[in-house]
């Protein structure tokens, strides 16, 4: 196998905070990023779900106007990310032509596309602005990024709804080892708390309805799960090869393995029963990084709080693990952060990344009644991973069938 | 009631502003919007769009490419009025 791949920034804004620190100091802390939706279109439309995880710093807090005129709000949120961890990596000189972008969503720009329909039916064609297009291209949070770090290498998306996140930082593995480029960012980034995705998500019962009590909606693995909580906001991750890396004196958080992806052709939404096509991409990413499942000790979980979706992620490692599951310390974070769709896989694994380097699991909160359908070792507050080498995979999982699952390490000089 | 030039040059210059950040008292009758202010197509036609709003005029593409300065499409906005 080429030389390792490292990971040497991390950025992020989430609904736990603004950046990579506090989000983390907040997670850790077991606080929820989940609230009601101050917004008149929630009463206007009476929609059944009145509350999301929704990015605690606002973009335009971040950005300057300007630059949150011309991109969407999910462009927004994968500059503000990007930004911080290309800086986290101490700003790399790297030619253009060795810089690549992996950048994910899930929908795209859902704000500018249904706000430019308004436009159109209510002011006319001439009122829809001529940036409508590449505002709401799915790729548009990629482009947006690699305009700003000068990436020439390639500008990719994976679109495989809540696996993209993941998919894209999978994908950075190959541009790396094929020494096509010397520096990938990737990641992923969502904003679609908007009431066309609410309110189709909760037709199809996939949201939580807690509207009283939004902080506990969130609550993978616990018996009274209703559903998932929808997120917003991103995450980058800098990647490089190690040489590059010790080169140029950069810092090292981890070492990203492998990855897999591979998709169910079972049902459109539901996930597999069986979890095959899961245990597949688990087992697939294992063997790719040359590791046992005996190696692993952590794993971020998809583990997105809908009854179905638990299981079937449990019955999926069980049949990869055995009995070496009830070893794994499992966090479910989206617990706290909900659910960022196509940003889930790139802050889960800045999550994963960062219990490595840091050799502490954070905490699941909300798991009041364990399911006994789903006997897992679920950590429930800040749990130290112990000494030695240590593996951690993050799995993501999307509508359309789509597994994708990513393996890190720690990392030792 | 119509607009006089400098109330039509303050105004464009704030709509220039807040669709790229360029300050306006840069906004001068006599700057090309392409060549001294850097205000690429994109930002031309959003600029034009909320010029007819602001001013109640009508602005037709095949006459945005003869606004080269500032002071063209002052010009062009006061004469279209009323």
């Amino acid at each position: 196998m080429a030389g390792k791949i490292v990971v040497t920034g991390l950025g992020a804004t989430t609904p736990l905070g603004g950046d990579v620190e506090s989000t983390w100091k907040a997670l850790l802390a077991g606080e929820s990023g989940i609230s009601t939706i101050e917004a008149d279109w929630v009463s206007e439309y009476d929609l059944p779900v009145t509350f999301a995880g929704q990015a605690k710093v606002k973009a335009l807090d971040v950005l300057t106007p300007q630059e949150c005129k011309r991109l969407d709000q999910s462009s927004q949120f994968a500059l503000i990310a990007a930004r911080e961890a290309w800086k986290d990596a101490g700003t790399p000189e790297v030619a253009p032509e060795r810089i690549a972008v992996e950048y994910a969503t899930g929908i795209g720009g859902v704000w500018t596309l249904l706000n430019a329909y308004d436009d159109l039916k209510n002011r006319g064609p001439r009122r829809v602005m001529p940036m409508t297009i590449p505002m709401l291209m799915p790729n548009g949070p990629a482009a947006a990024i690699g305009m700003d770090i000068a990436a020439r290498g390639g500008v990719r998306t994976a679109v495989s709804a809540c696996a993209s996140g993941t998919e894209a930082i999978a994908n950075a593995i190959d541009r790396l080892r094929t020494g096509e480029v010397d520096i990938v960012v990737a990641g992923g980034c969502e904003a679609g708390i908007h009431p066309l995705p609410l309110a189709a998500f909760a037709s199809m019962h996939a949201l939580s309805k807690r509207n009283d009590n939004p902080a506990a909606a969130s609550r993978p693995y616990d018996i009274d799960r209703d559903g998932f909580v929808m997120g917003e906001g991103g995450g980058a991750v800098v990647l490089e090869l190690e040489e590059h890396a010790l080169a140029r004196g950069a810092k090292i958080y981890a070492e990203l393995v492998s990855g897999a992806v591979t998709s169910d052709a079972y049902h459109i939404t539901a996930p597999d029963p069986e979890g095959t096509g899961a245990a597949r991409a688990v087992l697939r990413a294992l063997e790719h990084g040359g590791l046992q499942v005996t190696d692993v000790d952590h794993i971020n979980a998809h583990a997105t709080s809908t009854p179905v979706g638990d299981i079937a992620e449990y019955t999926a490692l069980r049949r990869v693990f055995g009995d070496h599951l009830d070893k794994i310390a499992i966090s479910a974070t989206k617990s706290s952060t909900g659910h960022l769709l196509g940003g889930a896989g790139a802050i889960e694994a800045i999550f994963t990344i960062l219990a490595l380097h840091t050799r502490t699991a954070p905490p699941t909160i909300n798991v009041d009644n364990p399911d006994p359908a789903i006997p897992v070792d679920v950590v429930t507050s800040p749990r130290n991973l112990g000494d030695g080498e240590l593996v951690a995979i993050s799995n993501s999982f999307g509508f359309g069938g789509h597994n994708a699952v990513i393996v890190f390490k720690s990392y030792e000089k | 009631m119509a607009f006089s030039q400098a109330e039509v040059l303050a105004g464009l210059a704030e709509i220039v502003n807040d669709e790229t950040g360029i300050a306006t008292e840069s906004v001068q009758l006599e700057k090309s919007f392409t060549d001294d202010l850097d205000i690429d197509s994109i930002s031309m036609m959003t600029i034009v769009v909320n010029a007819e709003d602001k001013f109640g005029v009508k602005i037709p593409d095949e006459e945005v490419k003869n606004l080269i300065t500032v002071g063209d499409a002052v010009n062009f906005i006061v004469s279209a009025q009323g």
